[in-house]
């Protein structure tokens, strides 16, 4: 399968410190890809540095086979590449319609259109429907973000990267801090992801990883320790060892 | 030229003096206190009760107006800007320039509206001539307590235990209460402290600069820039940005009237376009 | 059924958007107010175009969440743009001088938009102050042309589209100015109702997540200052060809700060704010000018004191509280003259509070 999405020597420096230490890695068209790691490898600042919200010390970012290092956040979404934050970051004064029809506008261009009012797009709104629909937001559509409960916001979280029809979608821990009984719905619908949407996926629950990746990228202290097939990462004692926090002789 | 020079420092080091407490407020509690001014002229008009009226002579009146000064900054602190700390920036500018609007008014009801001058002592006044520059007596006197002023604040800062305190503080005040500090006991001292340095400021500075009921107003674009380019993270920051703010000023308004003003102004937005933190601050965490 | 549920939406959403009974009362008291108190024009135009200035503030504040000290500077601009237009007979007609004007003053808002992009809200505050402040001292530094300290004298202000002369009692300027205020309110609820308008406060409520949907952050910013500097610098040239005069005043601190206690005080991020607040501000200004003539920069002072010792959040509160019970009262009165609203907390039918 082509590569997607490819990093090239990757590094971000915090003052002293390589956040981020030479990451070259490589996401496969359509795959499930998991990036995991102890708290604190790095995987959100890959994840920033992907999405464009910081700016690589130095190496390259390449997306469809373009070089996108230097480019705007805003610009990589409309080249495909989209996100989740592992906090949610959301419209908390805007209804779950609104923002993802703001998400769906921006996608098809009219979002910047200041003549008509909003709603008198039929596409678009067929859409959110749609959308709604399948994340099962549609009773909570025209609630106040910052009123629904933790695990909506979790789900229009997701959504609103959906709405973005994006060829690679980059979840942030999309289960965390979601309450047990409503994880299956999160998980349910990561799993339902359209099979040409490529997903590079962070996450710390082994159980969800490994059912649902088909290729695993671990990091440690900012450096790609480990890549490869789901079987080939946990056979390998290193990455138990990693996790509890052993020293690594190697 | 020089003595344009030696003009430009006395007024950066006043300017140090006035703007300093300001720095300090913003930089500790991350409080934008634009009433800085009002404080500077409460001291300007305390000293001018004092001297002109009551026959007090300068010097002490000058000690009497920076104790006074720091008594009312503490009072205020304490009754009025304590309900305010934890609100926006927006709600602090808007509480202090209420409070301004409210000094400017007052002041003018009391004392009227007519510039005023201290009467300096006969010592203090004229120029003497030095190695072919004019030295301006009252400037010289200013330039020395400032400087004073400086040395002893950063003896303070440096050297004692409250000091110390102070530096944690603005470094890092959650880590600082974490370590049993009493943050806001500092800050109640150090906004009184710097609320009374703004007074010895106004009070000195009223010869030079010019003593009437719009002082806050006139003024504050001149702290905010000594606080923008010299940062809030230590004291050296806005001292030597006062000096360059100063000299910058005189020399600009000699040499070239007509823009003399708009250097000020630029140099600000420049510094907060490219340094939103100050030329001389380190990051500092919060 | 899926279509059920699109046109169900479809619908809700075409009624937000749609005049609330409310809206209908002010614009139809404003129009009334010309024939009612005649006596009252002065002040009422001074409400007017205080009321645009302050709307071009919410543009900026309510809607997309920049904050400015400075936005006298455009004011200003527009402001001695038109006494200068007019003085030098350069546009006589005061309505083309008006979009002149205000265009002068969208340049100096595009040109100065990538100032305020960056930054939190304390270097934003600074920033424009420093602009407006500049602005002040340019005007100040060329006498020959702006009067300096003075002001602009010797402006005469040529009837409007040729027909209605300005006459001393103000009422042909009250008309004008509430009519200008009338057309620009328009537009600029198209906007705020429009994709454009939803992606403001978009970017307003979260900026990162604005960018992460596609969002040009920076783009969408400058094309409301601009926009907010236009409608600033229209006021400013309303007040100028309504006093025959401009003087260095405009560009002050205390205008910018006057403004921002008017929009504060009729509630941002709803377009009445700034209206609503500038009635209030000029009639309490009127009442306390009228027992203390010189004083009354203190009681200013101390309402933005009390208003900020209260709260704001609070005062929103009581503004919403106040305006759905204003429009409970107005749906009993005339039941048949609105369609049903969905939802009934204040800020869902008024917009978004602060």
């Amino acid at each position: 399968m082509p590569i997607v999405l490819e990093t090239k020597d990757l590094e971000k420096h915090f003052g002293g410190i390589a956040a981020v230490n030479r990451v070259s890695l490589q996401v496969e068209k359509g795959a499930r890809h998991a990036l995991i790691g102890p708290n604190g490898a790095g995987k959100t600042t890959v994840i920033n540095l992907l999405t464009g919200v910081l700016r690589p010390s130095a190496g390259r970012i390449l997306l469809e086979g373009e070089d996108i290092t230097a480019l705007e956040a805003y610009r990589r979404v409309r080249r495909g590449l989209a996100r989740t934050f592992q906090i949610n970051q959301l419209f908390l004064d805007l209804t779950p319609l609104e923002a993802v029809g703001l998400a769906i506008s921006e996608r098809m261009g009219t979002g910047g259109q200041w003549w008509r009012l909003v709603g008198t797009n039929p596409a678009v709104v067929e859409e959110i429907v749609e959308i709604l629909e399948r994340f099962h937001l549609t009773d909570a559509m025209h609630e106040r973000t910052g009123n629904l409960p933790y695990g909506k916001q979790r789900l229009l979280e997701i959504a609103l990267a959906i709405a973005c029809r994006p060829r690679v979608l980059l979840l942030d821990e999309p289960a965390a801090g979601v309450p047990e009984d409503e994880r299956h719905e999160i998980l349910a619908t990561v799993a339902a992801l359209p099979a040409d949407v490529t997903v590079l996926l962070i996450e710390h629950d082994m159980d969800i990883v490994f059912s649902f990746a088909g290729r695993i990228s671990v990091l440690v202290n900012g450096t790609l320790f480990l890549d490869g097939p789901p079987e080939e990462v946990a056979r390998d004692p290193r990455v138990k060892a990693v996790y509890l926090g052993e020293s690594l002789d190697a | 030229m020089l003595t344009i020079l030696f003009d430009g420092i006395a007024y950066g080091m006043l300017l140090f003096v006035l703007a300093c407490g300001l720095s300090v407020t913003l930089g500790l509690m991350n409080f934008v206190n634009l009433a800085h001014g009002s404080f500077a002229m409460a001291g300007g008009y305390i000293t001018l009760v004092l001297v002109n009226r009551l026959g007090v002579p300068f010097f002490p009146g000058l000690a009497i107006a920076f104790v006074a000064t720091a008594l009312i900054g503490a009072l205020f602190e304490r009754t009025l800007y304590v309900h305010v700390y934890n609100r926006s920036h927006l709600d602090q500018v808007l509480f202090t320039i209420g409070l301004v609007f409210m000094s400017v008014a007052a002041v003018d009801y009391v004392l009227g509206s007519q510039q005023v001058f201290i009467q300096i002592p006969n010592a203090l006044q004229g120029r003497f001539e030095l190695f072919g520059v004019g030295i301006g007596r009252y400037r010289l006197l200013i330039i020395v307590i400032c400087g004073l002023l400086t040395v002893g604040l950063q003896l303070i800062l440096a050297g004692t235990r409250f000091g110390s305190r102070l530096r944690a503080s603005v470094d890092d005040a959650r880590v600082a209460r974490g370590l049993g500090i009493n943050v806001n006991g500092v800050f109640a001292l150090t906004f009184a402290f710097g609320s009374g340095l703004a007074g010895l400021g106004g009070a000195l500075g009223a010869e030079i600069l010019g003593l009437d009921p719009t002082f806050p107003l006139k003024h504050l674009v001149y702290f905010l820039i000594v606080v923008t380019v010299g940062g809030t993270s230590s004291i050296t920051g806005p001292f030597l940005a006062s000096l360059l703010i100063g000299i910058g000023d005189v020399a600009g308004k000699y040499y070239v009237p007509k823009f003399g003003a708009f250097v000020i102004y630029t140099i600000m937005i420049v510094m907060l376009i490219l340094r939103p933190q100050g030329l001389f601050a380190r990051a500092a965490g919060r | 059924m899926p279509s059920q549920l699109v046109a169900q939406v479809t619908r809700r959403l075409a009624r937000r958007a749609r005049w609330r009974p409310l809206e209908y009362v002010f614009w139809l008291a404003a129009l009334a107010s010309i024939f009612l108190f005649p006596g009252r024009h002065l002040i009422l135009t001074e409400i007017a175009w205080l009321g645009l200035f302050a709307l071009s503030l919410d543009l900026i504040l309510g809607y997309a969440g920049i904050i400015s000290l400075g936005h006298a500077a455009f004011f200003g601009l527009g402001s001695y743009a038109a006494a200068l237009l007019a003085k030098h007979a350069i546009i006589t007609e005061p309505v083309l001088a008006l979009l002149a004007s205000g265009a002068c003053a969208a340049v100096l808002g595009f040109a100065t938009s990538f100032l305020v992009l960056r930054g939190s809200d304390l270097t934003r505050l600074m920033v424009t102050l420093g602009v407006a402040l500049i602005m002040r001292e340019i005007a100040n530094q060329i006498p020959e042309i702006t009067g300096g300290a003075d002001g602009l004298q010797g402006v005469i202000v040529a009837p409007i589209l040729g027909m209605f002369d300005f006459d001393i009692f103000g009422h042909v300027n009250y008309a004008y100015c509430l009519s200008v205020l009338f057309v620009l309110f328009l537009l600029a609820r198209r906007i705020v109702y429009s994709p454009f308008g939803l992606s403001l406060r978009a970017v307003k409520g979260n900026p990162l997540r604005a960018a992460s949907i596609g969002i040009s952050v920076n783009a969408r910013l400058v094309a409301v200052y601009t926009l907010a500097a236009f409608y600033a610098g229209v006021a400013g040239a309303l007040l100028a060809q309504t006093t025959a005069f401009a003087s260095l005043d405009v560009f002050s601190l205390e205008r910018s700060a006057d403004l921002l206690l008017v929009l504060i005080i009729g509630g941002t991020g709803y377009l009445y704010g700034g209206l609503i607040g500038a009635v209030i501000f000029k009639l309490m200004q009127d009442w306390i000018a009228n027992l203390t003539p010189q004083y009354w920069q203190f009681w200013i002072g101390l309402v933005l004191v009390l208003i900020v010792l209260i709260g704001r959040d609070r005062i929103g509160q009581w503004s919403g509280g106040l305006r759905a019970l204003a429009e409970q009262v107005v749906r009993r009165i005339a039941p048949g003259a609105m369609s049903p609203l969905a939802g009934g907390s204040g800020k869902e039918v008024a917009g978004e509070g602060h």
